[in-house]
């Protein structure tokens, strides 16, 4: 059953049209790569499905029902969950407390529930941290939860996002670029925590992703992009002998 | 002599640190320098006013509701005047709106009850005591009091609750937040709340403490509070108290020891040299920007 399906989207910046009539259906505990050069519109594909941008044209369900229009925080809270290519953790908050705030969105208890310490509120908390301390030992950051963010390398900043992501509980993960700025040995770790919390959590993930071998390994399906427009979808194998997405993208010889 | 006036200036600093947190806050949030804050706290002071007068409340009821009303005033100002513009024009638009709400408030003070000064009815009696050589009143120690007791609660509200993580976190990044399904309208308007009744509550001691109110009150003490702001480091919650503090004594000593008649110029001249030193504030962050 797809999960999330865009119907005829389209996204007008001016005059520059960023995507152009998009139709895409993703599939549920699927992982979906999205690949195509710079400026191709992966990341504005994002910005729409998480509700920074309402699309020009075009309908977008998740799990069936209309997301159009619904404000950011309402999808995040649907159950969406993101990281950025540029990576957007809040640098001044401890590497918990980033994870913390990532549950915001499926904790309940109120400023006077907090103020009075309630017991249901008490017990919330403490779920709240337990799964913080979960997700960083699934991230391989349990060691550094009173680190600022900042103070995290690349790499870790990144599996942080993840974690952060995570929070939320969310059905359908979106990952931009996350193998971006780390070595070959830090991919591979990638590649098997993307497999795991798909496997353990049974969940949708579509990643924005330059790295092919990367993509190769690990997407079930893949869409590449091209000028705001999809020119071509399936599976891995499809991809690399497709003559248009040779052309335009992977090259010759890949 | 010396230890009364810093006990003197600690008294009007606190107050300049109550109405300066509303400030830091609103900016660490939406970069908006919120200058109709300096008006809340003048209702604030009113109210306060009105609910002892013709009420007949004590002080503590009264400040609460002062701070109840302001609370509302507060968010209303925010849904009226700057969230219409947020997001659609750019930051100098709300700062128009914010100057608009200012002198609307004020005025509409002044029509409803005159623009002279009303005088607060004696509500504690003033009576003074020794602690060492130190001479004190009553009403000093309510207001290092009360004072004292709003920020801690601000300081666990902010660190210890889920509506505080989630200001911290829209203080970083906005965008980020609502992805993270934080409703950053519902934080923004909390924390104008929370900076509104801290407005306010400083109006009221204030007020009995001069035993005067007057709609224009707002426009000085703002500006001040303001200045406390920035001498603390905008958008810190700790630089806002430590700046308040600064400055009541830096105006007072200036009163005690150079001249009354230039106090302002005073507290202001050592602003500026605190800010060429250290542009940042006190208890501000550094941004280097990239380039």
């Amino acid at each position: 059953m797809a999960i999330l399906e865009l119907k005829n989207i389209s996204q007008e910046f001016g005059g520059l049209r960023a995507l152009d009539s998009v139709n895409l259906q993703v599939q549920e505990q699927d992982i979906f790569g999205i690949i195509g050069p710079n400026g191709a519109g992966k990341t504005t594909l994002f910005n729409i499905i998480t509700g920074i941008y309402v699309p020009t044209e075009g309908n977008l369900v998740f799990k069936g029902q209309q997301l159009n229009k619904l404000p950011a925080y309402k999808i995040a809270r649907l159950g969406i969950g993101r990281t950025f290519q540029n990576i957007r953790l809040f640098n001044k908050l401890s590497v918990l407390d980033n994870v913390r705030v990532g549950s915001h969105g499926v904790t309940r208890s109120t400023f006077i529930e907090g103020m009075l310490g309630l017991p249901a509120t008490r017990r919330e908390e403490r779920q709240v941290f337990a799964d913080a301390r979960q997700l960083l030992e699934l991230v391989g950051l349990d060691h550094k939860e009173m680190e600022y963010a900042e103070n995290l390398s690349y790499g870790e900043q990144r599996r942080l996002e993840i974690a952060r992501a995570m929070a939320l509980k969310p059905a359908l993960l979106l990952l931009d670029e996350p193998a971006a700025g780390m070595n070959a040995g830090e991919k591979e770790d990638l590649m098997k925590l993307i497999r795991l919390i798909r496997d353990e959590n049974k969940l949708t993930i579509i990643l924005v992703e330059h790295d092919m071998n990367l993509v190769m390994n690990i997407c079930e399906r893949i869409a590449v992009f091209d000028y705001g427009k999809k020119i071509a979808e399936g599976t891995p194998n499809e991809i690399k002998n497709n003559e248009r997405v040779i052309e335009s993208y992977l090259g010759v010889g890949v | 002599m010396f230890l009364e006036q810093v006990l003197n200036g600690l008294t009007l600093g606190s107050t300049y640190a109550l109405i300066a947190l509303g400030y830091t806050m609103v900016y660490g949030i939406v970069q908006l320098i919120n200058f109709a804050h300096g008006e809340i706290y003048m209702f604030g002071a009113f109210i306060g006013l009105f609910l002892v007068t013709a009420l007949g409340l004590n002080i503590f009821a009264a400040l609460l509701g002062a701070m109840i009303f302001c609370m509302l005033l507060g968010m209303l100002v925010e849904r009226i005047a700057y969230r219409p513009l947020r997001g659609k024009s750019s930051r100098l638009s709300a700062l128009i709106s914010a100057i608009g709400v200012s002198i609307f408030l004020s005025t509409l003070m002044a029509l409803i009850r005159g623009p002279n000064t009303t005088r607060y009815p004696e509500m504690i009696a003033q009576n003074t005591f020794y602690l060492g050589s130190v001479e004190v009143s009553a009403l000093q120690i309510i207001i290092l009091v009360v004072s004292a007791l709003l920020m801690i609660g601000l300081q666990l509200l902010i660190q210890k609750t889920r509506i505080g993580k989630a200001m911290r976190a829209c203080s970083q990044d906005i965008d980020a937040s609502s992805l993270m399904g934080i409703n950053v309208n519902r934080v923004i308007s909390f924390t104008f709340a929370i900076g509104s009744a801290l407005a306010a509550a400083g109006g009221v001691m204030v007020g009995i403490y001069y035993n005067a109110v007057w709609p224009y009150m707002g426009t000085m003490a703002g500006l001040k509070a303001f200045a406390a702001a920035v001498l603390g480091g905008i958008g810190s919650v700790p630089g806002a108290m430590v700046g308040g503090l600064t400055l009541g004594i830096l105006e007072i000593m200036g009163v005690a020891y150079l001249s009354s008649s230039y106090k302002d110029a005073i507290a202001f001249a050592i602003l500026i040299l605190v800010l060429i030193i250290r542009p940042q504030g006190l208890m501000g962050q550094k941004i280097s920007k990239k380039v």
